[in-house]
């Protein structure tokens, strides 16, 4: 980070608070994911069913559900799961898209085209649909979440990594690497691709909270995560048998949280677009 | 002449969103042949089942023969109209699917009606106003909208509006079981409750759909309401409405007839993407509420690896999706007469 860029970044944070506050949020939460285990106040899988479904008190913060095991902590604890899955998720479609989506933009010709093809098929699915069909189809675990939501993330990284690459690929300066006898790898791993991983970088907080709600669902329909397992989607699966007798908590809490971390990641990714690439301010 | 592009431009479309609906059927039946599971012994008649029952049923599924051959004869059904038949409800996945879409549709389709209705006035007032106290809560909800995962806000509306209000009826299906079904003409209820005359059912299904019709409005309140707001924003920042107001037309006639007619062709392209997300949304809302729609069929039959089903669902979702974009494509020719010429 240059020093102009420090400014810059001190300058949007003075002006707009809210990103500051989100940044904090992100920051907490990534510490919880961290270090939960050690200061939750329960245990989390631990049952008592002489305590089950009481409303939140000061002994259970977040009440206690239909096993009697404490909300709160189990809350804490799902934060890294839920995290990690989404983090992993985005960090593979990230890499994987960013590298086939620079390839084609500076190669074009018909790999672009197959690849081009590829894409809009993917595109043609609903989404959630496409990845709830993957899901099972690959198994039912937790990392089947991760690469069915990391495939459906796919087309954007792609789309994005490809545009932005192919406006550059006739640049002076790729010509000038070109004709000091780089090779095609060597242009696009070292020049192009740092040029674009700052835009795609915002795209990645954006798509963050995304993925987190998408892991959410599929939990919630019962694949991926299973029980006993602490994890925000499926604490709303087994909290959704007692709405309609007014046990609100165990779908409030969990909801709450998944809403918080999303709005966190969401208010990162407009700010850090405002910090990175202020042409695309709104 | 107009009519004759525009309909020149949707065949076009038509016909190029065609491998990609092809590529969706090979794609989709590759991914349910590697399903866990051998549906086989899933079927058989129980745990006791011997080897030549299983062998049996195999055959009768047309699981013994290699796959290509397994896709080939899929797109030779297919060719013919048959999508297979489901082994839980035991009919052709055709009848299924079409007894059950249009409780999907009609949710679908009332939720992005009050979605709508919502969306752009709150769009436009945010934009008429902007940095004002309107646009500032307008943009608070659309931030806070896109955060709430639809399975929550559905069931904390029940809570809200069933036990806490007693407002909404029992949160199951369609219409109450003791109520009696309106002759099947459309399939959407409030329509054949409607052709039937029978307002208090009419009632009675319109108050059944508001909650998962409002669930899934609120998940996309907020997509619709920003892009309302953005290009409402640089349509009044433009020169024709500079001229309008120079000109002295009423307040009325500036923003309605030309800024926002001028401004709602981002808003259409919008709203072919949120179409996508709601069918995708659907099947957490139809979780939620138990809502006997297609998505929640093939969410079942997911469940207990019954191919036919999904297959059917994923390409009937995909054909939607594909229409869908159509349909805005020839309403952009609508809005704008100038997208036409080419």
């Amino acid at each position: 980070m240059t020093s102009a860029t420090l400014r810059h970044t001190v300058w949007v944070l003075r002006g707009n608070p809210v990103t500051a506050v989100a940044a904090g949020g992100a920051f907490v939460l990534c510490l919880v994911a961290l270090i939960g285990p050690w200061i939750v106040p329960h245990d989390p899988i631990a049952s008592n069913v002489a305590n089950a479904l009481k409303p939140p008190s000061a002994q259970n913060w977040a009440g206690t559900d239909q096993l009697g095991r404490d909300v709160f902590s189990r809350l804490v604890i799902a934060a890294r799961l839920d995290l990690a899955i989404a983090a992993s998720a985005v960090t593979l479609s990230f890499a994987v898209g960013a590298v086939i989506g620079a390839v084609c933009g500076y190669l074009g010709g018909r790999l672009d085209r197959y690849v081009g093809r590829f894409v809009d098929i993917l595109m043609a699915f609903p989404l959630f649909v496409l990845a709830m069909a993957m899901v099972a189809a690959l198994g039912n675990r937790v990392e089947n979440i991760v690469i069915a939501t990391a495939i459906i993330n796919l087309p954007f990284y792609i789309r994005f990594a490809r545009a932005e690459v192919n406006v550059r690929r006739n640049a002076g300066w790729v010509e000038a690497a070109r004709a000091c006898g780089d090779s095609h790898l060597s242009v696009i791993l070292r020049f192009l691709l740092p040029n674009v991983l700052p835009a795609m970088a915002v795209q990645v907080s954006l798509n963050l909270g995304w993925a987190i709600l998408n892991a959410a669902g599929l939990s919630f329909i019962g694949l991926g995560v299973k029980p006993p397992t602490p994890e925000w989607g499926i604490m709303v699966a087994e909290g959704a048998r007692f709405i309609a007798t007014g046990k609100w908590w165990l779908v409030a809490f969990p909801g709450l949280a998944l809403m918080l971390t999303v709005l966190c990641f969401n208010l990162l990714g407009d700010g850090l677009r405002d910090i990175l690439d202020p042409r695309m301010r709104t | 002449m107009k009519l004759g592009a525009t309909a020149n431009r949707a065949a076009r479309r038509f016909i190029s969103s065609l491998p990609a609906l092809f590529g969706v059927v090979v794609f989709t039946f590759l991914l349910m042949r590697v399903l866990p599971g051998d549906p086989a012994v899933f079927f058989a008649s129980g745990p006791q089942a011997g080897p030549e029952e299983i062998a049996m049923i195999r055959a009768q599924m047309g699981l013994d023969k290699p796959v290509p051959q397994q896709l080939l004869l899929y797109l030779r059904d297919l060719s013919q109209g048959q999508l297979g038949r489901s082994l839980t409800t035991g009919q052709p996945v055709l009848v299924d699917l079409r007894n059950r879409l249009p409780a999907s549709l009609e949710l679908t389709l009332t939720a992005l009606l009050i979605a709508l209705v919502a969306a752009v006035p709150l769009g436009v007032a945010a934009a008429l106003r902007p940095g004002s106290l309107v646009d500032h809560i307008v943009r608070f909800v659309c931030a806070l909208g896109v955060c709430v995962p639809t399975f929550v806000s559905g069931l904390l509306l029940i809570y809200v509006f069933y036990y806490l209000a007693g407002l909404a009826p029992d949160p199951t299906g369609r219409i109450d079981i003791f109520m009696s079904q309106p002759p099947r003409v459309t399939g959407f209820l409030l329509i054949d409750f409607a052709i039937a005359g029978d307002w208090e059912g009419w009632q009675a299904a319109a108050r059944q759909l508001m909650l998962p019709a409002l669930t899934m409005a609120l998940f996309v309140v907020a997509p619709l309401a920003r892009m309302t707001r953005a290009s409402m924003l640089a349509s009044l920042g433009s020169d024709f409405v500079r001229t309008a107001r120079s000109l002295g037309l009423s307040r009325r006639k500036i923003v309605v007839t030309y800024a926002l007619r001028n401004a709602i062709l981002p808003v259409l392209t919008i709203v072919g993407i949120v179409f996508s997300t709601m069918l995708g949304a659907n099947v957490l809302v139809e979780k939620v509420f138990s809502w006997p729609g297609v998505a929640s069929y093939a969410l079942d039959a997911l469940l207990s690896s019954d191919y036919a089903p999904v297959q059917g669902f994923v390409l009937l979702m995909a054909s939607i999706f594909v229409l869908v974009n159509l349909t805005v494509d020839v309403l952009y020719g609508v809005a704008d007469p100038r997208v036409s010429v080419e």
